[in-house]
């Protein structure tokens, strides 16, 4: 299986008439199992890119295309969204079984499955209440949860610690690694955040600020399983030093246009 | 110089004390002014009797039974407009929130036909349905609709457009978005139409009995009022009175029940 993003542009057109280019000829690959980050300032068209793919959003140009895909189970993809995007009358087991329902699994399915990736994200004991008692890292567990119990070929994730406290994000990255490497499938991750893309990510795939181009695209050789002590090592800061001389500038402009 | 200062809580007046003695003493002070305004006949009893007086007649009423015909006559018009109201004021709220050609067709219908008095559209409706239950009903359906609806087209266009792109995601269709997205989301809003709404029904039974009718709580104080019996009068009131109060709290208790991700 193989993720094929070809040359997709969008150009968004306002009441006015007046065009956004918001991404220009985005082209990569994403390869089986591999987890691959999408990083760059903010306004390079990250999330745009992403609802391309998930099929909420038409590309101006260019087209999403699956390779080789041994099943046609849809949805291919999923998502974990920034602001976790729970239905908030239903509970976390509800939501987690959402896309089960959809797929028409039956009730001992659908909890069989919804289990086993209650104890992944550890939310044992949590199956009974409502996203709204719960705190910011849970409910992107949850959200988690409800995308991986789906089967999706490739999860998508939009910034999805980017509404979460430092201290809760870091520890979230740490769940997340160990997640990839537990479920073994492929993960398209968007961020601004560089530390965490280089954490995460096998390869990060670096936009320009608007409209959103490749600048370069960084295989990170770093091993796996990843963990804290990474974060102090010479070659993990090199990497970051090297992402963000690409987009150091491009931050700076962004800045002083948010006037 | 001063020494030392102490800082002071600044919003310690925000905190509304609660003083539940006294809504029950202003109530009952009331009552005892009242009642010592009619027994000094300060005014006339037939035009404010006391308020023992206005009981004692209310319990004769419902030992005779005679209250209950006019209360179930009012209940059932409010009832069965209230239920048609309700369905379609959901239905049609959700199609012309949904999906534009019902919003292109029904928005100026509706922008044109809401700002009319629905008591000024009883007459035609007597007109087309006759003096009986029919046309009594229609108009607090008309009334109760208008809230509803209005209520639901808001929350449909409220509804947040992330969790619709989370559902889709999931696999969701378009049926299935409105039954298992939209329709929660629109609930507290479909109780606050409720709410409105049974208010106006209230208001609209009583003015269609006052117009026509032989029995129910608008008539029974028209007639109260032709015969100068005030206590009677005063007894329909007070029905009405605990009529909205009980619908009040019967939609809150249900609202927990249907609702219960609001605490």
């Amino acid at each position: 299986m193989k993720v094929l993003i070809d040359h997709i542009s969008k150009t968004y057109v306002d009441r006015k008439g007046e065009r956004t280019e918001a991404l220009q000829d985005i082209h990569f690959a994403i390869e089986e199992n591999e987890f691959v980050v999408v990083v760059g300032p903010s306004g390079c068209g990250k999330s745009t890119l992403l609802n391309i793919i998930a099929g909420l959003l038409s590309p101006t140009s260019g087209q999403v295309i699956f390779e080789g895909t041994r099943t046609n189970t849809k949805p291919h993809t999923a998502v974990v969204f920034q602001d976790f995007a729970l239905f908030p009358w239903r509970t976390v087991l509800k939501n987690i079984v959402y896309g089960l329902e959809e797929k028409g699994l039956n009730k001992t399915e659908q909890s069989t499955i919804a289990e086993q990736f209650i104890s992944m994200v550890g939310l044992r004991g949590f199956e009974k209440k409502y996203p709204h008692q719960l705190s910011g890292g849970m409910k992107q567990r949850v959200s988690i949860a409800r995308a991986l119990a789906n089967d999706p070929l490739l999860l998508l994730m939009d910034e999805p610690f980017s509404a979460l406290d430092a201290q809760t994000r870091t520890l979230m990255q740490y769940e997340l690694s160990r997640i990839w490497e537990e479920t073994q499938k492929s993960f398209l991750y968007i961020t601004h955040n560089i530390q965490e893309a280089v954490f995460l990510g096998d390869r990060v795939v670096i936009l320009s600020r608007r409209p959103g181009k490749v600048l370069s695209i960084m295989k990170i050789d770093l091993p796996r399983p990843r963990n804290e002590h990474l974060t102090v090592e010479k070659k993990y800061l090199e990497y970051v030093n090297a992402i963000w001389r690409y987009i150091k500038e491009q931050a700076w402009e962004a800045l002083e246009e948010k006037t | 110089m001063i020494e030392k200062e102490i800082v002071q809580d600044k919003t310690y007046f925000l905190q509304m004390k609660e003083h539940p003695w006294l809504s029950v003493a202003s109530f009952v002070g009331i009552f005892l002014f009242w009642e010592m305004v009619s027994r000094m006949e300060w005014v006339p009893p037939l035009f404010l009797p006391s308020p023992s007086g206005i009981l004692l007649e209310g319990w004769a009423m419902l030992k005779t039974g005679l209250i209950f015909k006019h209360i179930l006559a009012s209940l059932s018009r409010i009832l069965w407009g209230f239920v048609i109201a309700c369905s379609f004021g959901v239905a049609v709220g959700i199609s012309i929130g949904f999906f534009s050609i019902p919003e292109a067709v029904g928005n100026p219908i509706i922008a044109a036909t809401f700002p009319i008095p629905k008591i000024a559209i009883l007459p035609l409706l007597i007109l087309w349905l006759g003096i009986g239950e029919a046309s009594k009903v229609a108009v607090i359906a008309l009334g109760v609709f208008f809230p509803m609806v209005i209520n639901v087209y808001t929350g449909v266009k409220n509804v947040d457009p992330l969790l619709i792109k989370a559902a889709l995601s999931l696999g969701s269709n378009r049926a299935r978005i409105i039954r298992k997205v939209i329709l929660p989301s629109i609930l507290p809003m479909v109780f606050a139409g409720m709410k409105l709404g049974i208010g106006i029904a209230l208001l609209l039974v009583v003015a269609a009995e006052m117009v026509a009718a032989d029995a129910g709580i608008g008539f029974m104080i028209l007639t109260a009022a032709d015969l100068m019996q005030t206590k009677k009068l005063m007894v329909g009131l007070i029905i009405l009175s605990l009529l909205g109060i009980f619908f009040n709290w019967l939609f809150q208790k249900l609202e927990r029940v249907f609702i219960p991700w609001k605490q």
